[in-house]
């Protein structure tokens, strides 16, 4: 049995969560004052997700860069490969909301978008 | 002079919003005036994700948020000026604007929304002690430098304030290799978003120390260090508690202030607690045909909140512009306990008031398992429980007309078991 400790994010009370797993498997979610607690404790320790947004280099536009983000959440734990892999990334203006700037990128089948017109 | 119905001051989401909600409303000579090159204000830099959860139903990022209003305005085909600086607004409503293309003009409107937005508390106000190197910023201005001129203030950070943007900024620069040190509060609570706290420190091992501020700055021409200390109950620091964090640069997150010059010059009544205009359940301001919302009126913690309170000043505004001053209007008060700090109106028109008026306001401290109590009339018109309140997070109660024809004033407390 392995326990872990975090704090629920739905609302200011930021209940203290304590995640009971057996083996991956969720036997318990304790410490919450709703079932939104509960419901954040189960897929906080088996499928952790984010949003990740950044800004890529683009060329002719009114700023040195364009802001971007993940189209959909990805792996918690690819956060810090996918900034990294849009270090390199210089796109040219015009950019639009929506536009793709990369494909499926590190290979979590999901691409990253433009958030801003530029 | 030139004549518009209506002047909007600022085109971030409160301007955008009222001057939409004004055009729906029938008002065809709208003017927004914008003095960035572009529209959707401080939006523009938030590039995270988390607005419009209410309006919008789903996650979306600063400049997307704006964009949606953005497309609204030119579908609308409203009028706007960017790069355009307003001056003065005059008790009758004459705008005195200035920008590169025109020179100096002046507008005479028949109503006017104030949507000027806040800045932060920069270092001055503050009183911190220490040298004056360079490598000190507020938090929206690394914001800025990063997001949008694609600028790293610095390598090691200190955060002084749990603010939101302080917090976002945390994980932001961590994510571009920046090795925050820790952020200190002063308050024993964050003013931060729950969300935040984990999200943008907890997944990166950021320490939050709560009941701490800077006590000195080292460094003649970059920041090199910065001393932070545990402070007591009175918040003056606690001798013997300072711990020294070598770094370059020192954010700083310490609260947002209402930009009201230009209120204050027209003769706009201004509240000691929001720093905001005083206004009416129509968001008119002490100087008729006037109307306020957004951060100018007081600071949200929701941009969602903006755009819906900008909405209604749309709304008023545009009722103001048709039916002209409302006068003989009978006025009576919303009294704080304390507890409640403030409510945004702090007045209301009973016999003119719209059926229902949402109240929102902020509390003074945290307050577990504590009820909102609203009377009038020696009535009790709203007692409603909530498990905890916080002073960032702004509460609402809607107050319904009916309730208030007989009252001479209205009552809003907090009542703790």
């Amino acid at each position: 049995m392995e326990e872990r400790h975090l704090t629920c994010i739905n609302c200011p009370m930021g209940c203290a969560l304590t995640v009971t797993l057996d083996n991956g498997e969720v036997v318990s979610v304790t410490g919450n004052t709703c079932k939104r607690g509960e419901i954040y404790g189960r897929k906080e320790v088996t499928n952790p997700t984010r949003i990740v947004t950044s800004t890529v280099a683009v060329d002719g536009g009114k700023d040195a860069v364009v802001a971007v983000k993940t189209a959909s959440d990805i792996p918690k734990g690819k956060m810090f490969d996918i900034v990294n892999a849009l270090k390199g990334v210089r796109v040219k203006s015009p950019v639009h909301i929506g536009d793709v700037i990369v494909k499926d990128v590190c290979g979590t089948g999901v691409d990253i978008i433009a958030t801003r017109e530029d | 002079m030139e004549n518009y119905d209506l002047v909007i001051v600022g085109g971030g989401p409160a301007g955008l919003a009222a001057a939409i909600s004004a055009r729906k409303e029938g008002i065809q000579s709208i003017l927004v005036l914008e003095r960035d090159d572009r529209l959707g204000g401080i939006l523009n830099q938030c590039i995270h994700n988390g607005f419009g959860l209410h309006t919008f139903n789903e996650e979306l990022t600063g400049p997307e948020y704006a964009g949606r209003f953005i497309t609204q305005l030119l579908d609308e085909k409203i009028e706007y000026r960017l790069n355009t600086m307003v001056m003065d607004i005059s008790h009758d409503r004459v705008v005195t604007a200035m920008n590169s293309r025109d020179g100096m003009f002046q507008i005479q409107a028949k109503a006017v929304v104030l949507a000027m937005g806040c800045r932060e508390r920069s270092r001055g106000a503050l009183n911190i002690p220490g040298y004056r190197p360079a490598g000190i910023y507020t938090a929206g201005c690394a914001q800025r430098l990063v997001n949008m001129e694609g600028q790293m203030p610095g390598k090691k950070v200190v955060i002084l304030g749990s603010g939101d943007i302080g917090l976002i900024m945390a994980r932001r620069m961590t994510l571009e290799g920046a090795k925050v040190e820790v952020v200190a509060e002063l308050m024993p609570y964050s003013g931060g978003l729950k969300r935040n706290i984990v999200q943008c420190l907890d997944d990166f091992g950021i320490p939050l120390k709560l009941s701490h501020t800077v006590v000195n700055i080292e460094g003649k021409k970059r920041v090199e260090a910065v001393t932070i200390a545990e402070v007591g109950p009175d918040r003056k620091p606690v001798p013997g508690t300072e711990e020294r964090y070598e770094c370059d640069t020192l954010l700083l997150s310490c609260g947002l202030l209402p930009e009201n010059e230009l209120s204050k010059a027209c003769g706009v009544e201004l509240s000691r607690v929001t720093n905001g205009p005083v206004v009416n359940d129509s968001l008119e301001t002490s100087v008729p045909g006037v109307f306020a919302c957004g951060n100018v009126l007081h600071v949200h913690d929701l941009v969602d909140f903006v755009s819906m309170e900008a909405k209604n000043a749309g709304h008023y505004a545009a009722a103001f512009i048709k039916n002209g001053e409302e006068t003989g209007e009978r006025i009576i008060d919303m009294v704080c306990d304390g507890k409640v700090r403030y409510t945004v109106p702090q007045m209301i028109r009973p016999d003119d008031m719209e059926e229902t008026l949402t109240v929102r306001f902020r509390v003074a401290n945290v307050y577990k398992n504590a009820s909102i109590v609203v009377k009038a009339a020696g009535k009790e018109l709203v007692r409603r429980k909530k498990q905890i309140m916080a002073p960032g997070e702004m509460e609402q109660v809607v107050l319904k007309k009916a309730d208030l024809a007989s009252a001479d004033r209205v009552d809003i407390g907090i009542e703790e078991a």
